[in-house]
């Protein structure tokens, strides 16, 4: 291959790769930025949608985009279940107990994955019509990443959007820029936080289950995808939407990069460029100090 | 200071006051006349050994008699506990929250591991150099990360940890990567006592480890030098308004249970006489993290609790349930988190308060 298909392979990959590493992320960005709550077990909600998804393609035939939208969708509703159990109770209070209450959950996740669906990975069928070869005249591309970059896109356009333009929107960067302000302006900020982590939660469950094809669906994905979803977020900056989104676009493309062109260093890059950037920047590219 | 006066009797103590001082005149400030303070008081009795401290070493020493059979599982569980406990110095008492403390672990272990495959096989020496390796990687990366607060400092933990493990894995040649470390030879402990199968000697030696260990952490934080650093968990921005060198504390805290931390990876390796890659992962980092919380934080008895529990559970666990054992450890961790903060000494003291006892 000469030299621009691969840089095209490589973005066209890597930022396939990015759009699942930001919708899975981007919720738990907000829920530390927002409920200042350390919630390593995010990555479980990103492994239930894919798991539910599949479950319901795979065994019951259940159509694709029907079992997307079941999957967030219940995904978004159990989330709420633990919020109201669980996590409430640790708002606001030390980082220790929210990280052990989240290593507690991942191990719980972990091994009901495994009673349920076994140590191996779910496959992943993409329908037919999403399956194949997208020639665009130039080049052709895989069609099921260029729907999950289209779909990716779309959705990030949409946040963004929200965010802008809807009172929720507008509710949810006061609570972020200021919680205490905005709850004694009158906005209802424990039904805020619900509401946030469930979309978070639904989010993270699109972004597992629409990459399932590229980080595969396993018992252990929680806690082996940790640690990329935590990147997205510190490199990103804290309480940040579009902060995650650079970062998932960079470290996505420089891993796919580094993958490639140097397979043998491995993560070692990725890990390394984490710590220089957050020793440069501490509170993240796009966080306030 | 004229009420903490130096005592010849503890060489260790006093050159850590010495090399200390600035943060010592700064940690009790200037202080009522000697005896009259309660604060004072309690820091003097510290000092002195309580009864129901010896309980832990008359129960390990008790074990080797019991179990003759569990001694290897034993020896195991003694260095989980160092580990614990050297944890507990940087999360218990400097209130740093590390994700990646098996980096030190891991670093002595290989340490020591790599010192017995390649001829040095006398263990005392090399298990010493482990701790220096580990105390020096937790130096150098401390200067650098220490500076950050949060989730950084939790990231970059982490980070650190990843960091070496990757390095670990990728250098196959030296470290046997995936396949693990193997092909030592420890020599007999003094040139008397030879590692048995029967994990004798590794008991006996890693329980002399650990009481060597327990009683340096334990003048650590009864020191002038640990309250200060109970001071920085407590209140940073206070400390550092009143002239405490923050930094400085807590890297040098940082050093010590890396250095501690490396001892206990030392310990494993040379007594499993085998290291693998999972001596530095995630999943040994957020387990002592577990183990910790289990027995209780800042208490410098939790890790006695917690890691003999964690290991026994999970001994359990894994024969009745090998597959999902850690569903129940999960479980157990929430429930810790949810009803009973501070873990089991966290529900003995409310119990002891309840009952009326002075704590």
């Amino acid at each position: 291959m000469d030299a621009v298909s691969i840089f095209i392979s490589i973005a066209f990959h890597g930022i396939a790769f990015a759009m699942v590493l930001y919708l899975v992320s981007v919720g738990l960005s907000v829920t530390m930025g927002l409920m200042g709550f350390v919630n390593l077990a995010h990555g479980v909600f990103a492994a239930a949608g894919g798991y539910l998804m599949l479950t319901l393609m795979n065994g019951y035939g259940v159509p694709f985009p029907l079992a997307l939208a079941i999957a967030c969708l219940a995904v978004a509703a159990g989330s709420v279940v633990l919020e109201r159990l669980l996590y409430r109770r640790l708002y606001g209070g030390n980082e220790l107990d929210q990280v052990l209450l989240s290593i507690g959950l991942i191990f719980m996740s972990v091994a009901t994955a495994k009673f349920f669906w076994g140590p191996l990975p779910q496959p992943m069928h993409p329908p037919a019509y999403l399956d194949g070869q997208l020639d665009l005249g130039f080049r052709s591309f895989p069609t099921y990443r260029s729907f999950l970059i289209v779909s990716g896109a779309v959705v990030v356009s949409l946040l963004w959007l929200g965010l802008e333009r809807t009172r929720f929107g507008m509710t949810l960067r006061a609570a972020v820029d200021n919680h205490r302000m905005a709850q004694s302006i009158g906005i209802d900020t424990k039904r805020l936080f619900t509401l946030t982590f469930a979309l978070g939660s639904g989010l993270a469950a699109l972004g597992g289950a629409l990459g399932a094809e590229i980080l595969a669906i396993d018992p252990g994905y929680a806690l082996e995808q940790l640690i990329y979803f935590l990147i997205v977020v510190a490199v990103g900056g804290l309480g940040s939407i579009r902060g995650p989104f650079f970062a998932a676009l960079l470290v996505g493309t420089a891993d796919t990069a580094f993958k490639y062109l140097e397979p043998e260093l491995g993560a070692f890059f990725i890990y390394g460029m984490t710590l220089a950037l957050l020793l440069w920047r501490p509170q993240g590219l796009f966080g306030r100090a | 200071m004229e009420h903490n006066p130096p005592r010849p009797a503890m060489p260790v103590a006093n050159a850590l006051r010495e090399l200390l001082w600035p943060a010592l005149r700064v940690g009790s400030g200037p202080g009522p006349a000697p005896g009259t303070s309660s604060a004072v008081d309690a820091l003097r009795r510290g000092h002195h050994l309580r009864p129901l401290e010896m309980l832990p070493w008359l129960v390990a020493a008790a074990a080797y008699f019991l179990f003759p059979d569990y001694l290897a599982l034993g020896a195991q569980i003694l260095l989980a506990v160092l580990f614990a406990l050297s944890f507990d110095l940087i999360l218990g008492y400097a209130g740093i929250v590390s994700l990646g403390h098996a980096a030190f672990f891991g670093v002595g272990a290989y340490a020591a591991g790599l010192l017995a495959a390649n001829g040095w096989s006398e263990p005392l020496s090399g298990l010493v150099i482990a701790g220096i390796a580990a105390g020096l990687v937790g130096l150098l990366s401390g200067a650098v990360i220490l500076r950050t607060r949060g989730l950084t400092l939790l990231m970059l933990t982490l980070m650190i940890a990843a960091l070496l493990q990757e390095t670990a894995n990728k250098a196959g040649a030296i470290t046997g990567g995936a396949d693990g470390l193997q092909g030592m030879h420890v020599a007999p402990l003094l040139g008397l006592f030879r590692f048995d199968v029967f994990g004798r000697t590794a008991y006996v030696y890693c329980l002399a480890v650990l009481f060597l260990g327990w009683l340096a952490a334990r003048r650590i934080v009864q020191s002038p030098f640990g309250r200060g650093l109970i001071g920085i968990r407590e209140n940073e921005d206070r400390m550092r308004a009143i002239g405490s060198p923050v930094f400085r504390r807590r890297l040098v805290i940082y050093g010590i249970s890396a250095a501690l931390a490396g001892i206990a990876g030392g310990l494993m390796a040379q007594t499993t006489q085998f290291v693998a890659l999972d001596a530095l992962g995630f999943e040994r980092s957020g387990v002592v993290l577990i183990m910790l919380i289990l027995g209780g934080v800042g208490r410098l008895y939790g890790a006695f609790i917690g890691a003999p529990l964690y290991m026994i559970l999970q001994d359990g666990f894994a024969q009745q349930d090998p597959v999902y054992w850690y569903f129940w450890i999960g479980l157990l961790l929430v429930l810790v988190v949810v009803f009973a903060r501070g873990g089991v000494l966290g529900l003995g003291q409310r119990l002891a308060r309840r009952l009326g006892w002075p704590s």
